[in-house]
């Protein structure tokens, strides 16, 4: 009998502190394959953000820096000009990236800088108690739209891979999920692709990975799965919304 | 044949390998583990394809699979 699953190498073997039923495990999971799939795992800088994804360093075993909240692109940025021959993503959530980073991300995506963006899209900013991100859906309650979002007040929730995919400097964006194993094994599939962009050089690269929060949602973790797959999924439609090897 | 092996120190319960197994074999203890968790259990070991797909989904990396 051979054992056919196994933890990826470039991912440690620790305790992780998500909640229960919290996708970034799964999402931290994929990444690290695909770092294994191509073998950059020694040449790899990893840009964490601030939020949930914060603890980057502890569970990678590759180099990471720490990026000021939402500077993660241009943090990337940066490393990959100092050092070209390295492999960068950046890892942020939706209160990093789509919030306080929006400047960041649409001009390292615009200058199409040579990193790839891993999205992680809850709807929420999890670690500092669930108040509304712009990714926030309409009529969703959080701890600062207690009556849900207002359309009017707040505007309509961003979707970030379709707004990239817009930009010229785009090479490839796209939206997973994690919440069922037909959706993970597509996310597996095009976390790779962004990936094998970077290594051939095509450019910017953005994964967009929607993601449950149990906890910040008041839900229990299949219920908040479950939310995935239909409320978030109806509004944020999966997909592949640019790929320069299609056009 | 097929096995698997659910490292019950890092289950924090949460169920998604309940709903991933194409069987329904899976399903969450009653015991609580250091965590203070319930972790998952399988409940018939022959029935178990090997498919991976609960390691697949399991977010704590808390299943190893062998086939």
């Amino acid at each position: 009998m051979q054992q056919v699953f196994k933890r990826p190498v470039s991912l440690k073997d620790v305790q992780t502190h998500f909640c229960p039923g919290c996708h970034h495990g799964t999402i931290h999971r994929l990444v690290a394959e695909a770092l294994d799939e191509y073998g950059v795992q020694q040449r790899t800088i990893g840009v964490a953000s601030v939020g949930c994804s914060v603890f980057l360093y502890g569970y990678f075993d590759i180099d990471v820096v720490e990026a000021p909240h939402g500077r993660a692109a241009a943090v990337a940025t940066g490393v990959k000009r100092a050092r070209p021959d390295s492999f960068v993503f950046t890892y942020q959530g939706d209160g990093d990236l789509a919030a306080i980073g929006t400047a960041e991300i649409i001009h390292a995506a615009n200058r199409g800088e040579d990193i790839c963006v891993i999205f992680v899209n809850n709807t929420t900013y999890g670690m500092t108690g669930g108040q509304m991100a712009p990714t926030t859906l309409v009529g969703q309650k959080t701890s600062t739209s207690p009556y849900g979002r207002n359309q009017s007040k707040d505007g309509a929730p961003i979707r970030m891979a379709e707004l990239l995919a817009q930009l010229k400097g785009v090479a490839f964006s796209a939206r997973v999920a994690v919440n069922s194993p037909k959706n993970l094994m597509d996310a597996k599939k095009q976390i790779k692709k962004a990936f094998r962009y970077q290594v051939e050089g095509k450019g910017f690269s953005f994964i967009e990975a929607l993601s449950a929060c149990p906890t910040n949602w008041g839900m229990n973790p299949l219920q908040a799965n479950e939310r995935v797959g239909s409320e978030m999924t109806d509004y944020f439609k999966l997909g592949v919304f640019k790929n320069v090897e299609n056009l | 044949m097929a096995r698997i092996e659910i490292e019950e120190a890092r289950c924090k319960g949460c169920g998604l390998c309940t709903i991933a197994c194409s069987r329904q074999l899976l399903v969450l203890s009653e015991r609580i583990n250091y965590q203070g968790y319930t972790p998952a259990q399988i409940t018939d070991q022959e029935k178990c394809t090997g498919c991976a797909l609960c390691a697949e989904i399991c977010p704590d990396l808390a299943i190893v699979v062998f086939r």
